[in-house]
């Protein structure tokens, strides 16, 4: 599963993956925003944004390669409506559809590549985040997995009964409700034993969480430069 | 139905963000008087399973099968404000994980799916979940949920100037019918599983549902119908609108572009470019305040 | 000395009317180590579910002299550390080093000590190298570990373990009960497996159908009942009947 890629990757070293996720956040969000004014033909900021990219994710020791190909997911939406937008007559917006929503799915996975989840929620929580969102965002990226691959063994031992020909068309749909309803049952009962070993340790009421994040001189020095550098280019 | 960054127009992907931005906020602090933090796991839990349910197929006929999106199921398990917390926040880890929705477009995406969405859904259920129609209601949520979010994704494309000629927009329409129906029957045959399984485990009573989200989910209701009816009328149409509201990107890009003078061009996008971000500043400090005082007022 | 839990007349009636618990009198002294033994559904995970207050039945239940109340409960359950059966409940913190920190935060220590106290406790399981690693990375008998992590981390003088050695593979059966005995608090640990409560206990209690029907050595609980798995019954015929 791609979510293992990305997950390793977060456990990397390099100057990127040791800058506050703070920093990285609003640098991406600079990138990204400096990308959307971009005009489709601006064929020399396109790709210079493309070039800080390639340096970023190099720098970042991440599989160059795996990563572009990553970024990939965007296109079949992004192509379809570029192959509608050309046919229009609208070649400018065409091209600029699928040249800048690859490489703003880019930049999200370099940032995601180089900071853990837990990290880069720790990071919104400070920046205003709402409380209950980001814990509850927690939750479900811890459990996230154990439970799609839960759902991955029903639909191999769905699949495994196939052949069987008294399940076909409404039979089959009402199979995998069935599997959903036991998946739903058992995620239910997991949230009931989570609570208890939560009452087990003291819970209180509130979850305590631990806030270890400094933002140093190195992640003040990366944001500024790096947002102006694409400030600038943007504007030449 | 995850709008990718770059598709739409600056002032509708920023007006979106500002109006999603308060939404959530005001969203968290209701799911948090609502129930304290020890609901939190039962949500991420749910949320979980949402993602998870995503990946099971349920075969629709001719070859092609749909799978659950959620929104009204979590609804009626976990009540209105819940479930849209729950999918913001499915939203957001599809958009940062899975690269599944851009990052710039959260706000439109969690309005479309997480806050319209959701709210569609849940009105039938709360009208008629204790009656003997619940099933109809049920179905009726799940299906008013899809066609919701997706109209409202259409329109907000459309008023953006993504040029989308009659027969896609048919197809597309007839494609989201299509999905909200699969919707409705998946959620329906899933509770009806859960309810054999275990007839607790969904209540048939929402907890608390103040007049206020009865408000807010007819209008989300509504906005899903212009929605839909911007939609079907020609896309012409749409974007006349679009360009003259000064919405659409061609006012943007279309006039500067033509004219490739680099001394306007540069201090004419600087002014704009700054402009917008001073202006995205500004609300992102008018919200962290204003959830500040919200958050004031309700211990006070 | 006082008994570290007594517990009189533990009655316990689920919502369908089940009575899960009728009339349990048990204790522990300091020093013990105490196996629970009984078929699945006969009481055992229940009752230990009574003695930190996350299940309340009728009765009487005081642990280190408290009588269990609910201003006793945080005081409860800092002293007795309770280790579930799936790890995966238990780790739900996104890292190893918060969720080992969850109790001694929980209990108001200051967020700098808090993190000594994991630090401590993950070093005595062994697993202070892990302690920015994400629970699903874990194996699991390294995620059993990090559980025991969270609850020594609060100090308890009582450890009760629900089925620790399911999961686990020979070698990882074996370095837990290295780990187990090394640790000095008085336990409680329900188990079907029992070579591994022989290694550990000295007394050995039986459930049945909600009481306690048998307190003895390990071997004397398991001979009396034939509570053993690789002693075959003689008739080994399958019977539709006998419930599993």
């Amino acid at each position: 599963m791609h979510h293992v890629h990305v997950d390793s990757w977060s456990q990397g070293k390099s100057v990127l993956h040791a800058r506050d996720p703070r920093a990285k956040i609003l640098t991406l969000l600079v990138f990204l925003t400096v990308l959307a004014t971009t005009p489709a033909d601006a064929a020399l900021t396109l790709g210079i944004d493309a070039a800080v990219l390639v340096a970023g994710i190099l720098i970042a020791g991440l599989p160059l390669l795996q990563l572009l190909s990553r970024a990939m997911v965007v296109l079949p939406f992004s192509l379809t409506f570029g192959l509608i937008s050309w046919m229009t007559g609208d070649h400018l917006r065409a091209i600029g559809l699928v040249e800048k929503s690859y490489l703003s799915a880019a930049a999200v996975l370099l940032i995601v590549g180089t900071t853990s989840l837990p990290a880069l929620l720790n990071g919104f929580e400070k920046l205003g985040a709402p409380r209950m969102l980001v814990l509850v965002a927690q939750f479900i990226y811890r459990y996230l997995f154990v439970i799609s691959e839960q759902a991955q063994h029903m639909r191999l031992a769905a699949s495994a009964r196939q052949g069987d020909p008294r399940l076909h068309g409404k039979g089959r749909f009402r199979a995998a409700a069935g599997a959903l309803a036991v998946l739903f049952a058992r995620s239910y009962y997991r949230a009931d034993g989570i609570h208890r070993a939560m009452l087990a340790r003291a819970f209180t009421g509130r979850f305590p969480l631990l806030s270890s994040l400094h933002f140093r001189l190195a992640d003040g020095l990366f944001l500024l430069t790096a947002s102006a550098f694409l400030i600038v280019v943007r504007t030449q | 139905m995850h709008i990718p960054d770059n598709f739409l127009s600056i002032p509708v992907w920023a007006a979106l963000d500002a109006v999603s931005i308060p939404a959530v906020v005001l969203l968290s602090r209701r799911a948090g008087s609502e129930l304290d933090e020890s609901r939190i796991p039962l949500l991420g839990v749910m949320g979980a399973f949402v993602f998870a349910a995503q990946m099971i197929n349920f075969p629709v006929g001719i070859g092609t099968s749909g799978h659950l999106v959620g929104g009204a199921l979590l609804a009626c398990v976990l009540g209105a404000a819940p479930a849209a917390l729950v999918m913001t926040a499915i939203i957001a880890i599809q958009a940062f994980v899975f690269q599944d929705g851009g990052v710039l477009a959260l706000g439109a995406n969690v309005f479309n799916m997480a806050i319209a969405g959701v709210l569609a859904g849940y009105l039938p259920i709360h009208f008629w979940s204790t009656t003997a129609r619940r099933k109809q209601a049920i179905f009726v949520g799940a299906v008013l949920s899809v066609m919701v979010s997706a109209s409202l994704a259409m329109g907000e494309l459309l008023i953006s100037g993504i040029a989308m000629p009659k027969p896609v927009i048919v197809i597309s329409l007839a494609l989201f019918a299509m999905s909200a129906l699969i919707e409705g029957a998946i959620t329906i045959a899933v509770v009806q599983a859960i309810e054999k399984l275990n007839p607790g485990l969904i209540q048939k009573k929402q907890p608390s549902s103040g007049r206020a989200l009865i408000v807010l989910s007819t209008v989300a209701v509504l906005l899903g119908g212009v929605g839909f009816l911007m939609a079907s009328s020609a896309p012409d149409g749409i974007e006349q609108i679009g360009i003259k509201l000064g919405l659409a990107a061609k006012t943007q890009f279309h006039a500067p572009l033509a004219d490739y003078s680099v001394g306007v061009f540069e201090s004419s996008w600087l002014r704009r470019a700054s402009a917008g971000l001073a202006g995205l500043l500004l609300i992102y400090g008018v919200c962290l305040g204003a959830g500040r005082l919200i958050g004031r007022r309700r211990t006070v | 000395m006082t008994p570290l839990i007594e517990v009189r007349g533990l009655r316990f009636q689920y919502e369908d009317g089940t009575q899960a618990l009728d009339g349990v009198d048990f204790t522990l002294e300091r020093g013990e180590t105490v196996a629970l033994f009984g078929a699945n559904g006969s009481g055992k995970t229940t009752f230990v579910l009574h003695l930190n207050g996350i299940l309340r039945g009728e009765g009487n239940i005081s642990v280190c002299g408290m009588e269990l109340s609910k201003q006793t409960l945080p005081q409860i359950r800092a002293k007795i550390g309770m280790v579930f059966q799936d790890s995966d409940e238990q780790l739900f913190m996104p890292t190893v080093i918060e969720d080992v920190a969850f109790g001694p935060l929980n209990l108001g220590v200051s967020q700098h000590d808090a993190i000594h106290q994991a630090e401590a406790a993950l070093e005595q399981v062994g697993m202070l190298l892990a302690a920015g690693k994400v629970p699903y990375h874990l194996s699991a008998g390294e995620k059993k570990r990090v559980a025991l992590a969270g609850v020594l981390a609060m100090n308890p003088e009582i450890l009760v373990l629900d089925e620790p050695s399911t999961f686990l593979d020979p070698p990882g059966h074996a370095n837990l009960v290295h780990l187990l005995r090394t640790l000095p608090q008085s336990k409680l640990i329900i188990t079907h497996d029992t070579h591994f409560a022989a290694a550990l206990a000295g007394r050995a209690v039986f459930f049945e159908k909600g009481k306690l029907v048998a307190d003895g050595t390990v071997e004397e609980i398991v001979q009396r009942f034939q509570w053993s798995y690789s002693d075959l019954p003689a008739d080994l015929r399958y019977s539709a009947q006998r419930r599993f």
